[in-house]
């Protein structure tokens, strides 16, 4: 399972020392739902069936995200980070959709009537394909919820399985129609990668999710997780391990058939049919804004304090029945390392990067500039211009391109 | 049995007749130092509090692989028969790499304990040294040690010394240096069996030298055995091969820990400080004289160890040279043998080509010094000594492969060794198999015992330093043992292989072999670095050569992604972690043009996997 990170131990009051003022940056909420029917080979996300937990209870899980979030604005008050109004609010996991739809949307109205929402906010939840229905659709809509993301990962079911999901791929076209049909933005989420799926299988995952006609696709490629069921299956032999040439053959095909059908990628991993229709709260991660991550594993950032959750439900339970702060441990971000989170992060958006705040933070000497337009990792034009942007190329190494231009 | 002596001999005044000065003869796992830890308990100079396992082995290597490669001597009391003696033990090293340590510890005894593990048998090594004692004309005391274990043959093995330096299996001591059985005994046979040292006290003093440690409080700490005279505390010294003099600081005996003492007396054995901060001051083999009343005639020294194996030992990070530089002074000034010079690399910039014993020595010495020093280094493979003839007649000394002629090479001569591998039957034809492959050709066979053979090879030293301990060990389940000596110089039919990297040559993968092996070696050179070097940006070409000619070729594919997929909430701390580690990461590659090599991949490449297996553990 996915390890937290390593952090100095967060306080029992939650109370932020803030490394720097962010009252004019917006305000986001995450709310985890850590629940899921069944555990997927690939999954190492903080998330718990009805097995595993025993009897830690999912019916009153809404009632402990509402404690924290009274906790929040008692915390936000007292640490001086102004009350501030969201600008977007997201349900992750896990599977959200487990929950019933009064859960989320109790838990949605209790933020909007503690914090306050900005007018047009984009409200997101994370969706089984099997887990909704109309009825379910429409009472989120009704309640405010402005956008859907399936868990779609892929049309073909030989690779469904290799991963385990247990969903019917046809119901994902059903869901993203009735989706539409009461309203909402949709979303899919794709893998590809996964051991055994094949240029042309993957080609078939995009052309059906195309073909649901989405506002917006994110395609990730398949990460092997220590600790996973699949990691032990190849460790074992069982499975073949995925081939990292073919990843970008993959990478590369998704671009060329999104672009042709509409869509413009936006991040590494994002592609969305208009810049209004890219996900607001994802970028805000990506523009290091301030968010309260709710629920157990969640992770927060708030004026350079970032912090996240103790990992268990029943820890969490405990932490929230008792008032004291989830927050297991934090990190302060100093100035140098938030300018590192911001190259590290800004660089992978399309929109680029300001080439003089390169320059003037010590990371745009100019040898390495050029010798990233040498290697097609960065385009040429555009930092003539004054923005570093990466090429399809550079895309596929990111992480090289980073690497290089804060000199690690 | 005897009880524990109750009051210990005074030093500097112990009469001789009570003195007995030993040493014991093992091989490397056979229980020496465990032995060693039960006669300091029995004895009574180590508390039970202070115990620890393996109390002599200092350094923290030694105890952590069970090997022992200093010598240490010990001073502790012993009664028989209502009489106190000074037993004084001298600890010795039991690698064939150290033999010029044990020949040193020798000459301090008059007696051997030759210890030999009795579900094992004699292995070659303990075969050398106690060749070497027997040459010393020491007294012999042959033990069966590990008499508790459920494999013990202490019938067979007790016959099998018995064959071996003669007298009768009976004679052969039993005890187990574990459960401490038969432990009091063998200190009983001690004092009863193994002469008293002669010398005469009247005469000018002369205190031979037999190992010299660096310590960092109190410099130099030199080891010597008194055989004639006395020498004692504040009285001016000086030494027989350099005529320098120094004062007497400290003058004491181990008992373990450091004593101080008024002096110390024929026969006796001890330490001296005098303030000295290099080893090569206080030379091992030279002999100690009062500078008032000099002695005319030194004992007979030792002829200095040679070294053997020659590699380049570069730190990973190029600020550290001076402190490398700096460490290997420092460990000159304990280890003599150890022999250096500046040298550079194209690959890994500024290091040193460093001599060595043998390959356990290198291996121990390029641990000392990451341990120790905190550095970060890469060795390259061991090579040995040629000695090549140009077609002009120019003789040139090769120790490394850099340095060998491009030119016309009219005949190319390489050391040669005569080994000695002791194993049971069942493994002679594996033996054997390996030997020729290693251009080995046989000297003779004999059987020991009914069913140990020992096998003798001559066979070029270079077939020996990189992988064929490890090899011989794998082949035989670990019984086989291996000595060697060495035994002159052949020609050889040699060429270098060069290893190129993008076109560039990486000089640290260079290597002298046969001509018949070069392919293999090219092969084998860029498989291994197709798999250790991370794909780069670009494709890079792996070739093999002899001059001009590509041998053997491989290529790493271009990397294509390198990506986090996902990089939300949570990711993002973990992602900067793992950026700062990719950047200590960094730190550790060596760019060959605009490749990034890996330390690991160096190191990898530099050594064979069967050695990380090989890697003793304590007995």
């Amino acid at each position: 399972m996915a390890q937290l990170p390593k952090g100095e131990i967060a306080p029992s009051d939650g109370l932020l020392p803030l490394v720097f003022n962010s009252s004019d940056n917006s305000f986001h909420a995450y709310v985890h739902i850590p629940y899921c029917l069944t555990r997927c080979g690939y999954c190492d996300f903080n998330t718990y069936t009805a097995t595993e937990l025993g009897d830690t209870s999912q019916s009153e899980y809404f009632q402990l995200v509402i404690k924290e979030i009274d906790f929040a604005k008692d915390v936000l008050e007292k640490s001086g980070s102004g009350p501030r109004k969201l600008s977007s609010v997201f349900f992750g996991g896990g599977t959200p959709t487990l929950l019933p739809a009064e859960d989320l949307i109790s838990i949605f109205k209790h933020l909007v009537d503690v914090f306050g929402i900005e007018a047009g906010s984009e409200v997101t939840t994370e969706a089984n394909p099997d887990s909704v229905d109309e009825e379910y659709l429409q009472a989120l809509k009704e309640a405010g919820f402005t956008r859907v993301s399936f868990g779609m990962q892929s049309a073909v079911p030989e690779v469904l399985k290799v991963l385990e999901r247990t969903h019917k791929p046809e119901n994902v076209a059903l869901n993203v129609s009735r989706a539409k049909t009461v309203g909402l933005e949709t979303s899919v989420d794709l893998i590809y990668g996964t051991p055994g799926e094949s240029l042309a299988d993957w080609r078939r995952s995009l052309e059906a999710a195309i073909e649901m006609n989405t506002d917006h696709i994110s395609a990730y490629s398949l990460i092997v997780e220590p600790g996973t069921k699949l990691a032990r299956q190849i460790k074992a032999g069982e499975i073949e391990s995925p081939d990292e040439a073919l990843h970008a053959d993959m990478y590369e095909l998704a671009e060329e058939l999104l672009t042709e059908a509409g869509f413009s990628n936006y991040e590494v991993s994002n592609w969305a049919k208009s810049p209004t229709l890219q996900s607001r709260h994802n970028v805000s991660y990506w523009e290091s804004k301030d968010w309260w991550g709710f629920g157990p594993g969640a992770h927060s950032h708030v004026g350079g304090v970032r912090w996240w959750n103790v990992k268990h439900p029943a820890a969490y339970s405990e932490r929230i029945l008792s008032g004291v702060s989830p927050a297991l441990e934090r990190e302060l971000v100093d100035q140098e390392n938030r300018n590192i989170e911001k190259v590290m992060l800004e660089a992978r958006l399309a929109r680029g990067m300001d080439v003089n705040w390169l320059k003037e933070n010590g990371f745009g000497e100019a040898k390495v500039l050029s010798e990233l337009i040498a290697d097609e990792l960065v385009d040429g034009k555009a930092l003539i211009g004054g923005r570093l942007v990466l090429t399809l190329k550079g895309r596929l190494l990111a992480d090289l391109v980073v690497r290089r231009l804060l000199g690690f | 049995m005897s009880p524990r002596a109750t009051t210990r001999l005074e030093p500097a005044k112990t009469n001789p007749d009570f003195i007995r000065n030993f040493c014991i003869i093992a091989h490397i796992d056979h229980g020496k130092s465990t032995l060693a830890d039960r006669m300091l308990q029995l004895t009574g100079v180590v508390d039970a509090r202070s115990m620890r396992a393996q109390y002599l082995d200092r350094m923290d290597i030694e105890r952590e692989r069970g090997i022992t490669i200093k010598s240490q001597a010990v001073r502790m009391p012993w009664e028989l028969e209502g009489q106190t003696y000074a037993l004084n033990m001298i600890d010795t090293p039991g690698h064939v790499d150290f033999t010029y340590e044990v020949s040193r510890s020798l000459a301090a005894c008059e007696g051997a304990v030759l210890l030999v593990d009795a579900a094992q048998g004699i292995e070659a090594q303990t075969l050398a040294n106690l060749y070497l004692a027997l040459e010393n004309d020491l007294t012999i005391i042959p033990v069966l040690n590990k008499i508790d274990l459920p494999a013990a043959q202490p019938e067979k093995y007790a016959e099998e010394l018995a064959e071996l330096i003669g007298g009768q299996p009976e004679d052969c001591l039993r005890v187990s240096g574990k459960t401490g059985v038969g432990v009091d005994a063998l200190l009983d046979k001690i004092v009863q069996t193994i002469p008293k040292p002669v010398g005469d006290p009247n005469a000018p003093a002369r205190a031979m030298i037999f190992d010299s440690v660096y310590d960092s409080y109190r410099g130099v700490v030199t080891y010597v055995r008194m055989v004639d005279g006395s020498l004692s505390n504040r009285e001016k010294i000086t030494m027989m091969s350099t005529k320098a003099v120094h004062e007497l600081l400290e003058i004491g005996v181990s008992s373990p820990e450091p004593e101080p003492t008024k002096g110390l007396g024929v026969g006796e054995v001890g330490y001296l400080i005098t303030g000295v901060k290099d080893v090569r001051q206080s030379k091992v083999g030279d002999t100690v004289t009062t500078a008032m009343k000099s002695a005319t005639v030194a004992l007979k020294g030792y002829s200095e160890p040679k070294p053997m194996v020659y590699s380049g030992i570069y730190p990973i990070d190029g600020s550290d040279y001076p402190i490398l530089r700096e460490a290997l002074d420092k460990l000159k000034l304990s280890d003599a043998s150890l022999v250096y010079e500046p040298e550079t690399s194209v690959a890994l910039g500024f290091g040193f080509r460093c001599g060595f014993l043998g390959l356990l020595h290198l291996e121990i010495i390029t641990e000392r010094l990451e341990r120790e020093f905190g550095l970060d280094l890469i060795a390259t493979a061991p090579s040995v000594i040629y000695e090549v003839t140009l077609d002009d007649k120019k003789e040139i000394t090769v120790t490394n492969p850099s340095e060998y002629p491009t030119g016309k090479i009219s005949k190319v001569l390489e050391p040669m060794v005569r080994a000695t591998i002791l194993s049971p039957k069942d493994y002679v034809g594996a033996i054997m198999e390996l030997c020729q492959g290693r251009r080995g050709s046989m000297v003779d066979m004999q059987y020991f015992g009914t069913d140990r053979v020992q096998l003798r090879y001559d066979m070029p030293l270079a077939e020996i330093v990189f992988d064929f301990f490890d090899n011989l060990k794998s082949k035989t389940q670990g019984y086989a043992s291996l000595d060697y000596e060495e035994n002159g110089l052949a020609e050889g039919d040699l060429v270098k292989v060069d290893i190129l990297l993008q076109g560039e040559q990486v000089d640290a993968f260079s290597a002298i072999v046969h001509k018949d092996k070069a392919y293999a070696y090219g092969v084998m050179m860029t498989t291994k670095l197709r798999e250790l070097i991370p794909r780069q940006q670009f494709e890079v070409p792996i070739q093999a050569a002899i001059g001009a000619r590509i041998i053997a070729r491989e290529s790493i594919r271009a990397m294509r992604k390198d990506v986090l997929a996902k990089c939300y909430g949570g990711d993002i701390s973990r992602k900067r972690k793992l950026l700062e580690k990719q950047k200590e990461g960094k730190k550790r590659m060596k760019m060959v043009g605009r490749v990034e090599v890996p330390q690991e991949a160096f190191i990898a490449a530099l050594t064979t996997d069967a050695e990380k297996k090989g890697k003793k553990k304590g007995d």
